[in-house]
């Protein structure tokens, strides 16, 4: 329970930190970050990544899929249902904070259970392939809450049928 | 950690040398017939001090007797139980390997041990002598003479280690031992990770992969002539067979899903290993022979690091079958599966001693990574180090030693090798060319 709490108060503040960066940033050119969307190709991985989202986030030890992650993975399933061409792999990730061999296995779970989720919103799990990389890749550096948080997750990775951008 | 007990070191002829006293010394050796003592407070082990006499060389082999005394004086001064005085202190300059010390010249600089030795070129190899001397008595405890190619001086030097712990202390040495490891280099978030052989002092490392894959936890075979490993080679991860003189590589098996945490049984004919299915890992066990897999965990659950005990009777593994990583016990053929960790925190990563008489493991509570010890049925759980991260432990051929990893905090930190005594005494850094983990521990090479 405590574990959840604190990793939602921590994704509540990255979202506050982001937007902070963001609205700096787009101060002087409004146009800017708008742009960048306009010329991702539909059905492209950025625009993939983009519209749909790319990533769900774990809690401490956890593989249940949040209310948040869920609603991510039913904008990827709509997507993909667009573009029927596209294949994915689905990565399983872990933090630093567990040991080598479980964590593969950790890892291993949250990608079956994003992989069964999409499979669940019609998803051909024909198109679905998973790894599990356990703590080997870590996506923030830090040794802390706010990082070990962003490295607990399933990132989804387009490996065929893609438009290019 | 309270305990305290004596180590006596003593040689099997019965000649007292000295002996230690320990804080929580697990094992008290049989009596010496003599035997001098000394208390150690504070926490330290009061290490023998033993006197290592640069070996005397013939022409050409000026190189060999430097090599062979340094590796001698640093194996023997890693271990903790020696202390190998300055050899600007000696008094004695030994002129000759055939004449008696004059010991009442070692006995003033303290030595309770003296070394001598000579090394000769002898056609196209080299010929070492030693001797070893108890200082007291006056008598001559081992003398041994090895003829090598030039490349194994520092395994002559390891071997002669090895008898000296062994005369001294009782114990059999683990220096001509080797450790296979993972090499870390890159940055953190994209590490090329490849599998380094090296000997257990750091010397000679050898790569084993180029990097291209990533691997992880490479344990050796009893022979000491093949590792299995994890690699994330082609698409799925799966364990593989390495001969390392020969470099090639065997999958283990075909399976649909990934294969992962390998470990040889102690003859060698048996890899055990986890493999997924969906989110659950269970324990199989495959015959190298037949190719015979049997399935020895059915939990839906993560059942993984499987390690045997060392007459291949029954695996240690964890399991968190029950909400969270906890360390178990069960029969070769699976049966009677039994959960021995009952601490605070999550207890994984079990590796039997070689001599059976415990488990070691690592355990995370309260935010900490530590490395300790517990007996099989769960009981005296005692713990070695702890701190931010310390994990995957692997024990020497003696059971004295345990080698583990420590990871370092920030961006451009990573993990190193250490090293620690079974008292939790004598923490070592084992060098290492760059970052590395996941180290497994030869048995001894003869």
């Amino acid at each position: 329970m405590i574990v959840s709490a604190s990793f939602k108060i921590a994704a509540a503040l990255s979202c506050v930190l982001a937007l902070a960066a963001c609205s700096k940033k787009n101060s002087p050119d409004l146009n800017a970050e708008a742009g960048g969307v306009e010329q991702a190709v539909p059905g492209s991985a950025k625009e993939f990544a983009l519209n749909a989202g790319d990533r769900i986030y774990f809690a401490e030890d956890r593989s249940t899929l949040s209310p948040e992650a869920q609603d991510t993975l039913r904008k990827q399933a709509a997507w993909l249902a667009k573009y029927q061409d596209v294949t994915i792999q689905v990565e399983g990730h872990a933090d630093e904070r567990g040991t080598r061999e479980y964590n593969i296995a950790l890892s291993a779970r949250r990608a079956t259970a994003t992989r069964e989720f999409l499979i669940t919103q019609g998803v051909n799990g024909k198109r679905i392939s998973s790894i599990a990389y356990g703590k080997e890749r870590p996506a923030a550096l830090c040794d802390a809450e706010q990082c070990w948080s962003q490295n607990r997750r399933a990132v989804t990775v387009i490996t065929g049928g893609a438009r290019t951008s | 950690m309270n305990d305290t007990m004596t180590v006596r070191l003593f040689n099997p002829r019965g000649i007292a040398s000295a002996a230690l006293a320990l804080f929580a010394a697990l094992w008290l050796l049989a009596q010496p017939a003599l035997a001098v003592e000394g208390t150690v407070e504070g926490g330290r082990i009061n290490p023998l001090p033993i006197a290592i006499v640069p070996f005397l060389a013939g022409d050409g082999a000026e190189e060999a007797g430097t090599t062979i005394s340094s590796v001698i004086s640093n194996d023997l001064g890693r271990s903790g139980y020696f202390n190998p005085l300055d050899p600007a202190s000696f008094i004695e300059k030994i002129e000759s390997f055939d004449q008696e010390p004059r010991f009442a010249d070692w006995r003033q600089i303290q030595a309770k041990a003296l070394v001598t030795g000579q090394a000769f070129v002898d056609g196209s190899k080299v010929r070492v002598s030693f001797r070893l001397w108890d200082v007291n008595t006056q008598q001559q405890l081992a003398a041994q003479q090895f003829t090598t190619s030039p490349k194994n001086l520092r395994r002559i030097g390891h071997l002669i280690a090895d008898l000296i712990y062994k005369q001294l202390t009782g114990i059999d040495g683990y220096f001509d031992t080797r450790i296979v490891f993972v090499d870390e280099s890159g940055p953190k978030d994209r590490r090329v990770k490849k599998l380094i052989i090296m000997d257990q002092d750091g010397y000679n490392p050898q790569a084993l992969t180029d990097g291209r894959d990533l691997v992880l936890t490479p344990r050796f075979s009893p022979n000491s002539q093949e590792i299995t490993y994890m690699s994330f080679g082609s698409g799925t991860p799966r364990v593989y067979l390495l001969n390392i003189d020969t470099r090639q590589r065997e999958l283990v098996g075909q399976f649909d899903n990934m294969s992962f945490a390998p470990r040889f049984s102690p003859d060698g004919q048996k890899v055990v290993m986890s493999l997924q299915d969906g989110g659950n890992s269970n324990i199989f066990e495959m015959d190298l022979r037949s190719r015979n897999l049997r399935q020895l965990t059915n939990v839906p659950a993560i059942n993984t690091a499987p390690s045997y005990s060392p007459d291949g009777s029954r695996i240690t593994f964890e399991s968190d079958r029950g909400g969270a990583q906890q360390i178990y016990v069960m029969a070769v053929d699976g049966s009677g599966q039994n959960r021995i960790s009952f601490g605070d925190g999550r207890y994984s990563t079990p590796v039997w001693s070689p001599d059976g008489k415990y488990i070691a493991f690592t355990k995370q509570a309260n935010g900490k990574f530590a490395i300790g010890v517990m007996r099989p049925d769960g009981s005296g759980e005692r713990i070695l180090t702890e701190g931010f991260h310390n994990e995957g432990p692997t024990w020497a051929p003696n059971g004295r030693v345990i080698m583990f990893f420590r990871d370092t905090q920030g961006e451009s930190g990573g993990p190193q090798l250490w090293s620690v005594d079974i008292t939790g005494y004598n923490e070592q850094q084992v060098p290492t060319p760059e970052f590395a983990s996941d180290p497994a521990w030869s048995p001894k090479l003869n």
